[in-house]
């Protein structure tokens, strides 16, 4: 063993790595440091200490290479922006056509709900006020289901027996009388409308006190009648008839006195006819009924 | 011309252009960042103090412009430089797949070391857009770093002879 010639390690490069790796270790750590103070200094100190002020004199002079670099890059930002937009224009059309689509369903739910909201206000300050017949309140429904054809003028409306409605209630709206109720369910009613052949309704000129039947009409433009007016009363264009409510001591009328119905708009009287004919136009736009008041007797009481 | 100088115009140039061009421009949700490249290719090219060194500059460079809280970005970067040439000294040397490879795995460094430097600063940072941005941030760097490698050494071969490291160091 002492014959063999054994390579010693070179013991001057593993000495450099040693100051090279430690030069290494202190150049990164003292970078560090540096950084650390700067970012404490910068932390703690005021809007117009050293490094703060340093920074910003820095800044300015940078300012102007920003400034050139932005503009240099402004026309291919632009090209790219463009590119962009180009790729995400097909589908900003769909999701804008769709965005759209949702848009109009609300427009048109907030303008069905304004009027809704205006038409049951309306119904509310009817009920609430003076107009509201005596000895009556009035249970608010709403209409489910409207008249199919020319020959079915009736609707249903979403209150019954359970909510204290009965057989010929008089149903109106606060422009004026509609019908009267015709069948009852237990949460539904069928109400007639005054357009329909069986109705009927004993009617005063409220200004002459002409009386006479507000039946139906016999065409579109005229949707009501006042039948058996006689000749000699006087019926004039624009009057308002209202509901006669009459009272004998056995029988009344299914109506409250003083519903207003509609107003005249023409007066015909011929030789050969026992009676003026008086055509009516009716407040309440019964092809349009949205929410109804029930005409229920106070006494009957709640249900 | 000494190393110093012939990185210094890469170092700047590569910061105003990432403040002034670059920043703000989206690609598939993230942004890419030349600077952290750049200090990524130096590092590789150059070595571990030069690319301590260029990224410390980066740092410093890119919080006047921003004026943001100086050193902060300092931070990130140098430790960024400094691993980078670490790795381009050692197990990287003359691999093909380094100069991605580093930028990949430093890109994504760089980000979570980003968000813990301004959380434990206090400073509003969004972790979950850190999080959301972090593999394509990660993959336009991988990108980015090829032509920016090629051009660092461009600039830094004239100058610069590596020596052949024969024992892997992390630090």
């Amino acid at each position: 063993m002492l014959g063999v010639t054994v390579r010693r390690p070179a013991a001057g490069r593993a000495s450099s790595r040693t100051t090279a790796a430690t030069r290494r270790r202190l150049v990164v750590g003292g970078l560090l440091l540096v950084a650390l103070v700067l970012v404490t200094l910068s932390f703690r100190e005021s809007d117009d200490g050293p490094v703060t002020s340093a920074q910003n004199g820095a800044a300015a002079v940078l300012r102007p290479f920003q400034v050139a670099a932005d503009r240099i890059a402004e026309p291919f930002r632009d090209a790219y922006g463009w590119l962009d937009s180009l790729f995400d224009a097909h589908s900003d059309a769909e999701r804008l056509q769709a965005e759209n689509e949702m848009l109009r369903q609300q427009v048109v739910q907030g303008q069905l709900a304004r009027s809704e909201n205006a038409r049951l206000r309306e119904l509310l300050e009817y009920r609430d006020g003076p107009r509201l017949p005596d000895g009556f309140r009035g249970l608010a429904a709403g209409v489910i289901s409207r008249p199919a054809g020319a020959y079915a003028q009736s609707i249903v409306v979403a209150a019954g027996w359970n909510d204290g409605v009965r057989v010929d209630d008089p149903v109106v709206t606060a422009d004026g009388l509609v019908g009267t109720v015709s069948r009852v369910g237990s949460r539904t009613a069928r109400v007639t409308l005054l357009t329909d052949d069986q109705s009927a309704v004993s009617a005063v000129d409220l200004v002459t006190d002409a009386a006479g039947i507000v039946r139906p009409g016999h065409g579109p433009r005229a949707p009501l009648r006042l039948d058996r007016v006689p000749k000699e009363a006087v019926v004039q264009v624009g009057d308002t008839v209202v509901t006669a409510g009459w009272q004998s001591p056995r029988l009344s009328s299914l109506y409250p006195k003083g519903i207003q119905i509609g107003r005249v708009t023409s007066v015909g009287r011929t030789d050969t006819d026992l009676y003026t004919q008086v055509q009516v136009e009716p407040f309440a736009d019964l092809s349009s009924l949205q929410a109804v008041l029930v005409l229920v007797p106070a006494d009957r009481g709640e249900p | 011309m000494s190393l110093a100088l012939r990185l210094a115009p890469l170092v700047f140039v590569a910061a105003v252009v990432q403040v002034s061009a670059i920043s703000g421009a989206r690609i598939l949700g993230a942004e890419p960042d030349l600077l952290l490249v750049t200090v990524v290719a130096i590092g590789l090219v150059a070595g571990s103090i030069p690319g301590a060194v260029a990224g410390f500059a980066a740092g410093i460079l890119l919080d006047v412009m921003l004026l943001g809280v100086l050193g902060t970005s300092a931070l990130i970067l140098t430790p960024v430089g400094y691993w980078a040439g670490r790795y381009g000294e050692t197990t990287g040397r003359g691999r093909r797949y380094a100069p991605p490879l580093a930028a990949f795995a430093l890109s994504v460094a760089a980000t979570l070391g980003g968000v813990a430097v301004h959380f434990l600063l206090d400073q509003p940072v969004s972790a979950r857009e850190a999080l959301v941005t972090l593999l394509p941030s990660a993959l336009f760097a991988a990108l980015l770093v090829l032509p920016v490698h090629r051009l660092c050494r461009w600039v830094v071969a004239p100058v610069h002879r590596y020596e052949p490291a024969r024992r892997v160091e992390l630090v």
